[in-house]
């Protein structure tokens, strides 16, 4: 017990004034699928309750480094990753981390709306029950608080035991956040969230998006450079693995430092 | 010329259908004739409801139920063996085994179905039977236990193989979402995976019970031939099927009631094999669907 501590107010000594900065960071990080490297050198700190948009070329790494946040990345044979990623005052990699703690706090929707072939409120209580929770009125309120959270409680109330593959894409990619956020993340992991989506359910995930911003830090990668000005406020461009510019969506998207972002996102390029 | 050679190729394929079919119909239609024969002389109702099946004897009974028993408790037996090692395995391999392993355990554990029904006989009465003699000192030497065991053995590969086909077809985002949540890789196996997969896994068990029925090696050799209505596995007993042979390589008359036995007993195998096949390709045509 005291040796933890220790460790703690030493670490707290030096990193203080981050910590209590920035909810997420990451230093020096490598990555490798085999000898291919698909990620390098890239360091970032993003603040707590704020939304973060990944922007570059097909390929140049955004899904790889988001996925480096929750340690999606581990199930894959050939990965090796080099450097460190803080989140709150935890290293991520630590091999004493607890993956199934980890993911409880960060959360993550994915690009194909992928509800399991459950009921809607199965669905939701999903990651719940498999925390252990057995009380039927507390889960009851938590699916019904998240998916009021996402929208979607309306549209759905009535028919909770309807199999969630009969909503619409729309529908169900919203249900797919509702089941994140009843875990209660912290951090909410978006990976194109809304390329399979039509318009309209498009707008209304991205209105979503923005109310969640109060509570959530949410990291989104997206292809489309309206929603990335619409919804972000910082904006990550990526090239090749490389991080090639990090600042403030209007900075990026007004008078960019790098000729290379400028050109991505007027179009002459990706 | 090359149109004479395409029409004669074209024909010959086709008969070769016609003869698969022709000879499926006539093997059908010479059952029911026979069965129907023997109705004529042993009720229907006789043989559903009597408890002895002694034609062979001179106090006749035809009742089909120690005959059914027997498979049914025999192949309660292997089911209640092949399942769980069978499920066991094909989650191992879907979920937890690294690839490589995954492609070279494979065709060895279909290599356990590959080994002559004969030899599992065989085994189960000289070395499975005295192995649980030591613990079980009543077991008869013919029993439906030590049968049921190996027969179970042999069909293994049936639950797992198939199984292990129906989880890895489950999509990776379904497991991805599994893992984002929290889950680990037993609760995403059973969770999420598993129910995704039952109508795959329903079908390999109905299949491996289909197999268990209808096997007859195994139970003619280690179960002894004593039709007896009884759910004792320590005892010997008569399967459908080890009847069927035990008759055939005897030297009942050609014609005669206790020859047409067989073909009763033939038709009431057929019905539950046919059934149980029905369903199987109900089940894999539904869930064919659900994945395109
Ligand atoms: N499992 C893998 N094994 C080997 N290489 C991979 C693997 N996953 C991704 N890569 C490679 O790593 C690079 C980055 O891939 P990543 O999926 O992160 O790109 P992305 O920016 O998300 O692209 P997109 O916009 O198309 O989704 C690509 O060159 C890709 O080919
Ligand atoms: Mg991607």
């Amino acid at each position: 017990m005291t040796e933890i501590m220790t460790e703690k107010t030493e670490d707290l000594k030096i990193e203080a004034p981050i910590v209590e900065k920035y909810k997420l960071q990451t230093r020096d990080v490598n990555v490798y699928y085999g000898d291919f490297q698909a990620i390098k050198d890239v360091s970032m700190n993003i603040k707590p309750r704020s939304i973060t948009a990944f922007i570059g070329p097909s390929g140049c790494g955004k899904s790889t480094f988001l996925r480096l946040f929750n340690r999606m990345n581990d199930y894959i044979e050939d990965f090796k990753m080099e450097g460190k990623i803080k989140i709150d005052d935890n290293n991520i990699y630590k091999n004493k981390i607890q993956l199934e703690q980890l993911r409880k706090d960060v959360g993550m929707v994915f690009q194909k709306p992928n509800p399991f072939p459950k009921s809607i409120f199965e669905n939701v209580a999903y990651g719940l029950k498999i925390q252990g929770i057995k009380d039927k009125k507390l889960i009851a309120d938590r699916v019904e608080k998240a998916l009021v959270q996402a929208d979607l409680w309306n549209e759905v109330k009535d028919n909770l035991n309807k199999s969630a593959l009969t909503l619409s894409g729309g529908q169900q990619q919203r249900l797919c956040i509702a089941r994140t956020l009843a875990v209660e993340p912290s951090i909410i992991l978006m990976d194109e969230p809304t390329s399979a989506l039509d318009p309209i359910s498009t707008a209304k995930i991205e209105e979503l998006i923005h109310h969640l911003k109060k509570d959530y830090t949410i990291i989104i990668v997206t292809h489309n450079m309206q929603q990335a000005s619409r919804i972000s406020d910082y904006t990550a461009f990526f090239y090749m693995g490389e991080l090639i510019e990090f600042d403030k969506t209007k900075k990026i998207f007004t008078n960019p430092e790098k000729k290379r972002t400028e050109n991505y996102i007027t179009g002459r390029f990706g | 010329m090359r149109k004479i050679k395409e029409l004669i190729i074209e024909k010959s394929l086709l008969s070769s259908a016609l003869v698969t079919i022709a000879v499926t119909v006539g093997i059908i239609l010479v059952l029911a004739i026979e069965a129907f024969l023997f109705f004529k002389e042993v009720s229907f109702f006789d043989f559903l409801t009597d408890t002895q099946w002694t034609p062979l004897f001179t106090e006749k009974h035809y009742g089909i139920l120690p005959l059914l028993s027997g498979t049914l408790l025999t192949t309660f037996i292997a089911i209640s063996v092949a399942l769980p090692i069978g499920l066991s395995i094909s989650i191992y391999l879907s979920e937890y085994a690294p690839r490589s392993f995954r492609k070279t355990i494979k065709p060895l554990l279909e290599l356990l179905a590959a080994v002559p029904s004969v030899v599992y006989g065989f085994f189960a009465l000289v070395v499975v039977t005295p192995y649980l003699q030591q613990f079980m000192p009543s077991l008869s030497g013919f029993n439906s236990l030590s049968a049921g065991i190996v027969m179970g053995i042999m069909i293994i590969p049936f639950v797992s193989s198939l199984s292990e086909d129906a989880l890895f077809a489950v999509p990776k985002a379904l497991r991805e979402a599994s893992y984002g949540m929290g889950a680990t890789r037993l609760q995403t196996a059973f969770k999420v995976v598993v129910p995704a997969a039952s109508s795959g896994i329903i079908v390999s068990i109905i299949l491996a019970i289909s197999r268990a029925i209808g096997e007859t090696m195994i139970v003619a050799i280690a179960a002894g031939q004593q039709p007896r209505l009884t759910l004792d596995p320590t005892v010997p007993v008569e399967t459908i099927t080890a009847y069927i042979v035990q008759v055939s390589l005897g030297d009942v008359q050609h014609g005669s009631l206790e020859y047409r036995t067989i073909f009763a007993a033939g038709i009431t195998l057929f019905v539950f094999t046919f059934l149980l096949n029905t369903v199987s390709f109900r089940i894999r045509k539904k869930y064919r669907e659900k994945y395109e």
